[in-house]
């Protein structure tokens, strides 16, 4: 459970996260705002208060990880990292610059703190599990975590990946779906419809929750259950907003990877602020 | 013993001083013979069912944990079916996957094109700084997996199932990169892959010396990183070179030759293997005729390159 006091501290981090991804992508003038914008909250909560981590040791052995198996929303985690103390906030303005240590899409060579290179869509999930079967055996009690989006999981690769950690009963595993709905080409309905996605999941042997994907304190309740499994990997569909607190942004069919200009930039960030 | 009876060996005899060692399988343990090794470590043996991308992405997932696993599957579906996974979740994030090919080239014979790869190592030759690798006999394959259990980084070795075959003595010892010379020559150096080449290259070599034709013959072992001190040496040396593989020359060591020596040190070079091709089913004899992979058109060649026809 999150104490009020808790939430309202997240629900601030998860506002400096968005206000730093907007600047990252501001600075650069163009990038993948909507789906960066859609994880803000999983996020917070994973690296604010869930995950076992030192910013200072960021490879220390048995501590909790992540794969952000759609990796073209680094900036998000680029920025909350920072926040977290694993690199200088200055970094964030190097985002895609040459030589920087903050890509496009994740990569577990450049970046402190990321546990996985990514960016070919369908990759991470798979390495989740390689990653929660060799803690298993390593005795290890951390937890995999790992965010997948609802476009990526057309990739056949998931499916794949579904059936290893039920098959192997990877209870240590805790997936999201970034549900927000949209594609780089349109509505994930319109494009290619997951129909009843909690039953896919279920279907393939993983428990699955639902809940307000940038409802922090709903999103923690759901991680608490999945840590009651004893046998099977859990599949978190969040339902979230592509371009989630940015007017320009928000929802729109166009958001996957846009033109951010300073000045629009600003607004946004000017509306965020009033919220703190 | 079967090649791949050595290999299961090996792996159990590393993983007794070696916990970090792990098998990864996708539905062909029986193919590749690691049974053994699921039941002396049934913790670290682990099968995908036939989902090559899981595979590697698994095998990479492990790997970033430390574990040093070696997935298995047939050589078309490591290289063909599986490239992305390998080379992004592997490579590009600087694992320590070790791919296992099996039945490379004309040696998947009665499983026909569909499983015929002729083209794994020009694929795998575009992945920067990975170690690609064909061991030609028994000793050679238990002491090239020893030397890729102890590099860190991603390795493609390509594994021939059945049968085996004598060519190095047991105190041999190997180097990843370094080839070595089986037989010394002036007149024509065959450098020569794998399983089903390097012995046709010995038979050929002996066809030659019967005709006052003295061939070296090399084994490079490593594709990448070729040998590249040994085969400019031979160049130099001989001034005529013959390459022989189980794999189309385009992309495959003929071509990793020729890149050098027209870099380096232009020879002239003739090129045994695959001529752009498609696979198909037939004994392995059958396949060997019809694809020209025998010590009759190495020594042809050799002549040829010679201007000796």
């Amino acid at each position: 459970m999150i104490t009020k006091t808790e939430l309202q501290k997240l629900n601030k981090e998860a506002n400096d996260i968005r206000i730093k991804t907007l600047e990252t992508i501001a600075h650069l003038g163009v990038g993948h705002v909507g789906g960066s914008l859609s994880v803000v909250e999983i996020l917070t909560l994973l690296y604010f208060k869930e995950m076992n981590i030192d910013p200072k040791n960021p490879k220390m052995i048995g501590r909790d990880l992540l794969v952000l198996s759609k990796g073209h929303s680094g900036p998000a985690l680029y920025s909350t990292l920072a926040l977290r103390g694993f690199f200088p906030l200055d970094w964030l303005k190097t985002l895609n610059k040459g030589g920087t240590n903050l890509p496009s899409h994740c990569d577990r060579t450049k970046t402190p703190g990321i546990d996985m290179t990514t960016g070919s869509l369908g990759q991470g999930l798979s390495a989740a599990c390689g990653m929660a079967l060799a803690c298993r055996i390593d005795n290890l009690d951390n937890y995999t975590f790992a965010i997948i989006g609802d476009g990526e999981t057309d990739e056949g690769q998931n499916w794949e990946a579904a059936m290893f950690a039920s098959q192997y009963k990877l209870n240590k595993l805790i997936a999201f779906t970034d549900y927000n709905k949209l594609q780089l080409d349109g509505t994930a309905e319109s494009v290619m419809d997951l129909g009843d996605i909690e039953g896919k999941w279920r279907t393939f042997g993983w428990n699955v929750y639902r809940c307000d994907g940038h409802d922090i304190a709903s999103i923690e309740s759901k991680i608490e259950l999945a840590k009651l499994s004893n046998n099977k990997p859990n599949m978190i569909i969040l339902d979230t907003v592509k371009g989630k607190g940015a007017a320009f942004a928000e929802n729109k069919l166009t958001n996957h990877n846009m033109v951010v200009s300073p000045e629009t930039a600003t607004e946004a960030i000017d509306e965020l602020k009033k919220e703190l | 013993m079967d090649m791949r009876e050595i290999y299961c060996n090996t792996l159990m005899e590393e993983a007794k001083t070696n916990d970090k060692i792990m098998v990864v399988e996708a539905d062909l343990m029986r193919a590749t013979g690691t049974a053994a090794f699921k039941d002396a470590y049934p913790k670290r043996f682990v099968n995908v069912g036939i989902a090559e991308a899981n595979l590697i992405g698994v095998s990479a997932g492990l790997s970033n944990m430390g574990k040093i696993p070696f997935a298995a599957t047939f050589a078309c579906f490591a290289s063909r079916r599986a490239f992305d996974q390998f080379f992004l979740s592997a490579n590009y994030a600087k694992l320590n996957v070790k791919l296992v090919g099996t039945d490379p080239g004309v040696t998947a014979a009665f499983n026909g094109g569909t499983h015929m790869p002729f083209e794994d190592l020009a694929l795998m030759q575009t992945i920067p700084n990975l170690t690609i690798c064909e061991p030609c006999d028994a000793v050679s394959l238990k002491k090239t997996m020893k030397n890729l259990i102890n590099h860190y980084g991603s390795t493609y070795m390509r594994l021939q199932r059945k049968g085996s075959q004598s060519i190095y003595s047991s105190d041999e010892e190997f180097e990843i990169g370094k080839g070595k010379v089986l037989k010394d020559g002036n007149d024509v150096t065959i450098v020569a892959l794998g399983y089903v080449l390097v012995p046709e290259a010995l038979k050929a070599a002996k066809m030659l010396e019967k005709e006052g034709i003295s061939a070296a013959v090399i084994d490079p072992i490593c594709v990448k990183p070729l040998d590249k001190e040994l085969i400019l040496h031979y160049a130099s040396k001989t001034k005529h070179i013959v390459s022989a593989e189980n794999h189309q020359v385009g992309g495959g060591l003929g071509s990793a030759i020729s890149n050098l020596l027209a870099l380096e040190r232009p020879t002239k070079m003739r090129m045994v293997g695959i001529q752009d091709e498609f696979g198909q089913v037939g004994t392995l004899d059958f396949l060997k005729e019809y694809y020209k992979l025998t010590a009759d058109e190495i020594y042809k060649q050799a002549k040829a390159v010679l201007n000796k026809e």
